[in-house]
């Protein structure tokens, strides 16, 4: 199973050529929040992308565009990168996509107008319409001319990294030669105002993953889509092969509904089965993209599941969180985190874990703190999901299986 | 692989327990109606729905859902009912890895009302207890750490036709071993918010509330699953087009002992699709929503577990189920004996 088609957009870039510049600049890409009104949160900055708002400049209809709810012109403009880079122009393939927040703007929108009592009810309907996730994403997928099956999944922060896990066993099946996959969300005001309420989001709007003091983390928007196709199909249509996925593991963590288990149990078994998939020893990954949220109790849960897995080899394991960068994607990390580790294989280098201070006692692993060259052969990353749907995925350079 | 259902657990209209459904649609009455009123500059909204009854709940007695809103107790009843004790016992204790798979259309919406609201008041004192059971996978996150499982849990989002593509993804996780039984719930709750919204599209809907479950497993059981097909998109083909492309691909004709247990709600407009799908149907044929009213994505689980009781306890060997969701896709599967 390998990808043959990647795209991205980020609070870091556009696409593929900007994100891996600024993964690789070390480049901060939070910034103040400009979409809704937070003058009355505790916090006013997050991972903010600079979307284009033409639907000439997305490749797509300006009607269909016009339908689209933010989070979608995210996710269509970052599968048709995908998609582009496969010389994948449409078909029959399947498509599965995560999100956590869906079209909650428009849900938003639709929530004030109903308590005006003067809405237009032909405005409403069409709110509650296109409100709808799975309504965008046959939208997105008419504009991409693609219609296989859609599955939309739903595991708040491992969305992304189940549905590319998702596609992976799809194909590795046999049930599917094809799959686009991927994961998006927008920023929003409820989730913002959630995270903000949870106390969850540092007040600096600087996160610091696995920093001693860290306070919390940012939140940011953006997608990330890949192409999984078996492969004998990509060689036998002679397509430019990114990466092999070599294994996924998938677990429930039911410690908590919003806190992890503090020794990473679920963590540590997502680990353990993505790496038995694969047929890997710790010491073989070169590189972690972690879930690195920079909230207290995330870091070290993870940190203690990155222990128990690597065991005497922890020292040797080369771990950062990108979400230092570009804030918490929610629903489109596990994807957009996937898509940066594939830059890594690709390129030959590792992104940082920024704004580290003093680095958590927890980090018995090498922790990146600036980018750097490396030989990448192999990644893993996490996801860990509030709710406890835990995800990892590992990738490999083509041929070394 | 033989799959099988071989559980059923429900919580609608009709009442708590798979019992109610049958006896209701048995007996050709409807659920009852009640009017869901809220105030609004000085003038009453009041819409009808098909609420579930308070008496008789059997929510379990835990911790996780002493916070949770209806759309949370309704799952954990129906999966409770679903699993039965023996196969709680043995996941709790680690003996049997039982995943989990949730279907959803409109998820928390009350919640999500209530803090919203908060939020616009003053975000600075927005509850932080309601905003976790505003996220879509809230709901199976509770069932996961009742039943003590560890093992994968996934949410869906998806139309009213969403159990089936859970089924589908469940169906891969047997295949795969990565579990060894599934259960696949869908749940729903009433809100103003939603149910006015369903009202949009048609005044004639009766937006109703509830949750319906299945264990599945390979195993030789009374209820197979006989025929999943990949559902038709409608991204290529109109409404229409892919419920006559399913109702072909569900391949199966009419017989004496055959139910055909289909999605209509009992709005020509809404129907049409699957009726004329259907329209070459001479032999059994039961209609869920138009007795228990349309819960959004709970409906086309409690169409499978009325067919699968209908085989259970028979008269029929064969059942196919058959759903033309609003917005995304027209699906189906054939169970029996």
């Amino acid at each position: 199973m390998v990808i043959t088609g990647a795209g991205i957009i980020s609070p870091m870039g556009q696409n593929w050529e900007e994100n891996s510049a600024g993964f690789r600049a070390g480049r901060m890409a939070i910034s103040d929040i400009s979409l809704f009104d937070v003058s009355r949160q505790r916090v006013g900055k997050g991972g903010q992308v600079a979307l284009q708002e033409s639907a000439a400049e997305a490749g797509i209809s300006r009607s269909a565009w016009q339908r689209m709810d933010r989070g979608t012109r995210l996710a269509t403009t970052a599968a048709r990168e995908a998609l582009n880079a496969a010389k994948i122009h449409g078909g029959n393939l399947p498509v599965i996509i995560g999100t956590s927040a869906a079209a909650m703007p428009i849900g938003e929108e639709y929530y004030k107008n109903a308590h005006t009592g003067m809405a237009d009810p032909r405005a409403q309907l069409r709110r509650v319409e296109t409100y709808q996730v799975q309504r965008q994403m046959v939208g997105m997928m008419r504009a991409l001319d693609v219609h296989g099956p859609l599955r939309i999944v739903s595991n708040a922060c491992a969305s992304g990294a189940n549905a590319i896990g998702q596609a992976f066993h799809m194909v590795r099946s046999g049930r599917a030669e094809c799959v686009l996959a991927g994961g998006y969300d927008a920023l929003c005001e409820l989730v913002f105002a959630g995270f903000d309420a949870l106390q969850a989001l540092s007040p600096s709007g600087v996160p610091r993953p696995f920093d001693a003091a860290r306070d919390g983390l940012a939140l940011g928007e953006g997608a990330g889509f890949v192409v999984v196709e078996s492969a004998a199909s990509a060689r036998a249509r002679g397509a430019h092969i990114f990466a092999e996925i070599l294994g996924h593991g998938a677990a429930t963590d039911i410690h908590h509904l919003t806190q992890p288990n503090p020794q990473g149990d679920a963590a540590l078994l997502t680990m353990q089965a993505a790496c038995a998939m694969a047929n890997l020893a710790p010491a073989q990954i070169d590189y972690i993209n972690s879930h690195g949220t920079g909230t207290p109790l995330n870091d070290i849960a993870e940190g203690n599941a990155i222990q128990r897995w690597a065991g005497d080899e922890v020292g040797k394991i080369r771990v950062s969180s990108t979400k230092s960068a570009t804030g918490h994607l929610l629903g489109g990390a596990g994807a957009v985190e996937s898509v940066i580790c594939l830059m890594a294989l690709a390129g030959q280098w590792l992104p940082a874990s920024l704004n580290v201070r003093v680095a958590d006692p927890i980090c018995t692993f090498d922790l990146i703190r600036t980018p750097r060259d490396a030989v990448v052969q192999r990644v893993l990353t996490n996801s860990f999901g509030f709710g406890g749907a835990n995800a990892t995925l590992i990738f490999g350079q083509e041929g070394l299986t | 692989m033989i799959l099988s259902i071989t559980g059923t657990g429900a919580v609608t209209p009709a009442g708590w327990g798979v019992q109610a459904i049958m006896e209701m649609l048995a007996s050709g009455t409807t659920a009852p109606l009640s009017q869901l009123e809220r105030t609004l500059n000085g003038t009453n909204i009041s819409t009808p729905v098909r609420r579930v009854p308070v008496e008789g709940a059997t929510t379990p007695k835990i911790a996780r859902l002493r916070r949770t809103s209806s759309i949370s107790k309704f799952a954990a009843a129906a999966a409770m009912e679903a699993l039965g004790e023996t196969r709680l016992a043995a996941s709790a204790a680690g003996n049997l890895r039982v995943g989990v798979i949730f279907s959803v259309l409109n998820g928390c919406v009350n919640y999500s009302n209530r803090f919203f609201g908060e939020v616009l008041a003053d975000p600075a004192v927005a509850s932080p207890i309601l905003f976790p059971e505003t996220v879509f996978n809230a709901p199976s996150s509770h069932l996961s750490a009742m039943i003590g499982s560890s093992a994968p849990n996934d949410t869906l989002i998806a139309d009213g036709t969403g159990f089936f593509t859970a089924m589908d993804l469940a169906v891969e996780w047997l295949q795969r071993g990565d579990v060894d039984g599934c259960l696949i719930v869908a749940s729903e709750e009433i809100d103003w918010l939603s149910a006015e919204g369903l009202r949009l599209y048609s005044t004639d809907y009766i937006p109703a509330e509830g949750a319906g479950a299945i264990y599945l497993e390979a195993c030789e059981g009374t209820v197979r699953l006989l025929h999943l097909p990949d559902p038709v998109t409608f991204t290529k083909l109109s409404r229409a087009a892919s419920a006559l492309a399913i109702r072909k691909t569900l391949a199966i004709n009419h017989h004496e002992n055959h139910l055909l247990v289909d999605g209509r709600v009992g709005i020509s407009r809404h129907d049409l699709a699957e009726t004329l799908a259907w329209e070459d149907w001479l032999g059994a044929r039961w209609s869920p929503r138009k007795v228990l009213g349309e819960a959004s994505g709970a409906s086309a689980s409690w169409q499978v577990i009325a067919a699968a009781e209908a085989i259970r306890h028979g008269p029929f060997s064969t059942a196919v189920v058959s759903a033309v969701g609003g917005n995304q896709q027209a699906a189906g599967c054939v169970i029996g004996r």
